[in-house]
């Protein structure tokens, strides 16, 4: 296709594209004024059947629980396979290598950072059905708190923060945690994943029956993935700069 | 529709502009993270504050990351050939 084709195609679904764009941008609820049938039933009657005053972690883990836990266990597939991908290529460990940040004020931000960092994540686990937030979003902040140790610390640190063995343990187990809890209810008499578990006080951490340990479980599942998977790609950087037989 | 919702989309039409017109892929995967930040505020502004958090840990700690591992990978590979 010639350059002036290329443009005109390009033109042609551009000017398209800003007209779908302003059109649905335009029919957009002005800020605040959210008008929806589900969202709003959904809001008003969360509250008394489920007392968790963050109605949307409610949906994700109870109302819409299934399709969650397919997500969750895309993600473990996901990571799943990325790791037996790189470890099968992997013939030896990536042991020996040392890695280090030399800087003494980069380390001593860092290590605060780090206290920081796996506090705020315990924290925006532990209130997902109070405040915005919950497992996954506090799960990945956790993963960066461990990643924080290599980059403020060393390869060796973080592999003794996070040892491999507990890592893929932890994801495992938090994938088979969100099923357990399910198959649980399954047994006590529900559905798979409905909601048995007495619905505690609004507003305290305590509410949501099945709600905060589904929100705990993915919080370690998706702590561990994002960990794994990020240790996955820089244990092959490792292996191939001792392989080069680089200066470290 | 109100100016903050306006805003909200041209910064992330800029940014992602940005992310597109920048040929070094380095620092394309940074510029990607301030894209990233963008889409936080356009989700906080639609009222949508729990996909805000996931986005913004998603975009500016677990996607740049495992960029940058793939990237310093293969750059190590080419300059071992």
């Amino acid at each position: 296709m010639s350059r002036t084709a290329r443009l005109i195609l390009f033109l042609a679904g551009g000017a398209a594209l800003v007209v779908l764009l302003a059109w649905a941008v335009g029919d957009l609820p002005s800020f605040g004024h959210y008008n929806h049938a589900y969202g709003l039933s959904l809001a008003r009657r969360e509250p008394s059947e489920r007392h968790a005053a963050n109605v949307i972690t409610a949906i994700v883990f109870d109302y819409r629980g299934f399709d969650t836990m397919g997500e969750e266990l895309i993600l473990f597939a996901a990571v799943l396979g990325t790791a037996l991908l790189l470890r099968e290529a992997r013939e030896e460990e990536a042991s020996g290598i040392r890695d280090r940040m030399e800087s003494d004020a980069v380390r001593a931000v860092g290590l605060v950072a780090v206290a920081a960092i796996v506090l705020l994540s315990l924290q925006v686990i532990s209130h997902g059905t109070t405040t915005p937030g919950g497992g996954f979003q506090g799960g990945v902040v956790g993963a960066a708190g461990l990643i924080l140790v290599y980059l403020a610390g060393d390869w060796v640190a973080m592999r003794r923060a996070g040892p491999k063995p507990f890592v893929d343990a932890a994801e495992a187990g938090g994938a088979a945690g969100f099923v357990a809890v399910g198959l649980a209810m399954l047994i006590a008499g529900g559905a798979f994943l409905e909601n048995l578990l007495p619905y505690g006080r609004f507003g305290l951490l305590d509410a949501g029956g099945e709600i905060p340990i589904v929100n705990l479980f993915v919080g370690i599942e998706v702590s561990a993935a994002f960990v794994l998977l990020f240790m996955e790609f820089l244990e092959e950087l490792m292996y191939e700069r001792k392989q080069a037989g680089a200066k470290l | 529709m109100i100016g903050v919702q306006i805003t909200a989309l041209a910064l992330v039409a800029l940014a992602a502009l940005g992310v597109a017109l920048v040929q070094d892929v380095v620092r394309q995967a940074v510029l990607y993270s301030f894209f990233g930040l963008s889409l936080v505020a356009l989700f906080v502004v639609l009222q949508a504050p729990d996909v805000a958090l996931s986005e913004l840990v998603v975009s500016s700690v677990a996607f740049p990351l495992v960029i940058l591992a793939a990237i310093a990978k293969i750059a190590r590979r080419k300059e071992r050939k």
